[in-house]
């Protein structure tokens, strides 16, 4: 049986483990704009913060990813159920990249346009809002990309856990010896991989802020 | 500030009466023109249609065509045009002074001698207390009609044009030896 008749065999399985794949990869993300935009904004705002915030992120980046699905398993309400552990571990991987182009961003922005907003009057929320994020908006999509190219990735190891996705495939077909299942699991999660960069890229140039 | 100390009451809202130019403009390149000069009006929430108005009238009075300029982005404007929008931006909401900090710093010397002739009439018609910070003794003495000398933060001395050359004050004394020793250089007419 060659690799396209197993496709053709098990598309519904290979379509469903792909959108689990999806959804983990979806929620993590989320989770991790959420925060480390934030903290990316933190990290610019009070400089003395960017060691100790990018510091933890990075640590978190190099624990390997099998012991960290490992470690929050004994986690409470994280650990009873293996999609969240899941989704908890990949949104910390995701971190790192998101908080560093944020900051990376916004303290890129023109201090000539800083001076010029603070001397109209905006307050500072509104300078944050209306002139440095837009105008860094293209520097975080950047990270956000890396980030999402990285979680589709690991995610194929959160079937370790029994979060599912498709590294259920990898994982069965490595226990069995068969390239197939393998192929099965990695050739759609590269493709996830690439649609994600290219989404995301055209994104990134779409916001390109005009340089003056 | 119109018989109030600056160091009393919301400086947020002191920034806004102050029309503001700085040294490298500032625009923000994420504006366009039209954006870039109704950004005061409308952080004090002004009714669109007054915005518009305003708008238009900004730019007639620093010399740009409306239909040309107005969804233009900063990066599609030449030196001088971006100062005008400046200029037009710090005057939105018809503040009672115009704060400007070295305007003509980034020109070559042509275009500041005839930015520097717009600009004088430029204040005749606004009629408005305008302040300048400039380190060029010849601009201080053709555009001003006092003259502070600032030192370490504190006022030093404070001059009538004509008064000026002759001042004794040791900063102001040095800005003269200086003036005195480049048109030496320069010889004799």
């Amino acid at each position: 049986m060659n690799l396209l008749e197993y496709f053709a065999r098990h598309h519904r399985e290979i379509l469903q483990a792909t959108l689990e794949h999806v959804e983990l990869v979806g929620i993590a993300m989320l989770l991790a704009v959420a925060v480390g935009v934030p903290l990316g904004v933190l990290v610019a705002r009070r400089p003395w913060l960017s060691k100790p915030i990018l510091g933890g992120a990075n640590i978190a980046e190099t624990i390997p990813s099998l012991a960290l699905f490992g470690f929050l398993l004994p986690v409470p309400w994280l650990g009873d159920r293996a999609e969240r552990i899941a989704v908890a571990a990949l949104a910390l991987y995701a971190l790192l990249p998101i908080i560093r182009n944020t900051a990376a961003g916004i303290t890129g922005v023109d201090r000539a346009v800083r001076e010029a907003a603070r001397g109209m009057g905006m307050t500072d929320r509104q300078i944050l809002l209306q002139v440095e994020l837009p105008l860094s908006f293209s520097t975080m999509l950047a990270g956000i990309r890396v980030a999402t190219v990285l979680t589709v990735g690991i995610a194929t190891i959160a079937a370790a856990v029994g979060a599912g996705g498709l590294g259920e495939f990898i994982f069965r077909g490595l226990a069995m010896v068969n390239n197939q299942l393998i192929l099965a699991g990695a050739i759609p999660a590269a493709v996830l991989a690439l649609i994600a960069d290219f989404l995301l890229g055209v994104c990134e140039r779409r916001w390109q802020p005009a340089r003056s | 500030m119109e018989g109030r100390s600056t160091l009393e009451g919301d400086p947020i809202e002191l920034r806004r009466r102050i029309g503001y130019v700085i040294q490298e403009v500032g625009l923000f390149p994420h504006f366009t023109v039209e954006q870039n000069i109704s950004l005061v009006p409308r952080l004090e929430r002004w009714p669109e249609q007054r915005i518009h108005a305003r708008v238009a009238e900004l730019l007639q009075l620093v010399g740009l065509r409306e239909a040309e300029f107005l969804h233009r982005y900063p990066h599609q404007l030449s030196g001088g045009q971006r100062q005008r929008v400046g200029v037009a931006r710090a005057l939105a909401a018809d503040p009672p002074i115009l704060l400007m900090d070295e305007p003509f710093g980034a020109l070559d010397p042509l275009t500041r001698a005839e930015v520097q002739a717009e600009f004088q009439d430029l204040q005749r018609r606004l009629q408005k207390t305008i302040v300048i910070v400039t380190h060029h003794v010849a601009e201080a003495l053709l555009l001003g009609n006092h003259i502070g000398v600032i030192d370490a933060g504190a006022l030093v001395g404070l001059y009538r044009p004509k008064d000026f050359m002759q001042a004794t004050e040791p900063v102001t004394a040095a800005y003269i030896a200086n003036v005195r020793m480049l048109e030496k250089m320069e010889g004799p007419g």
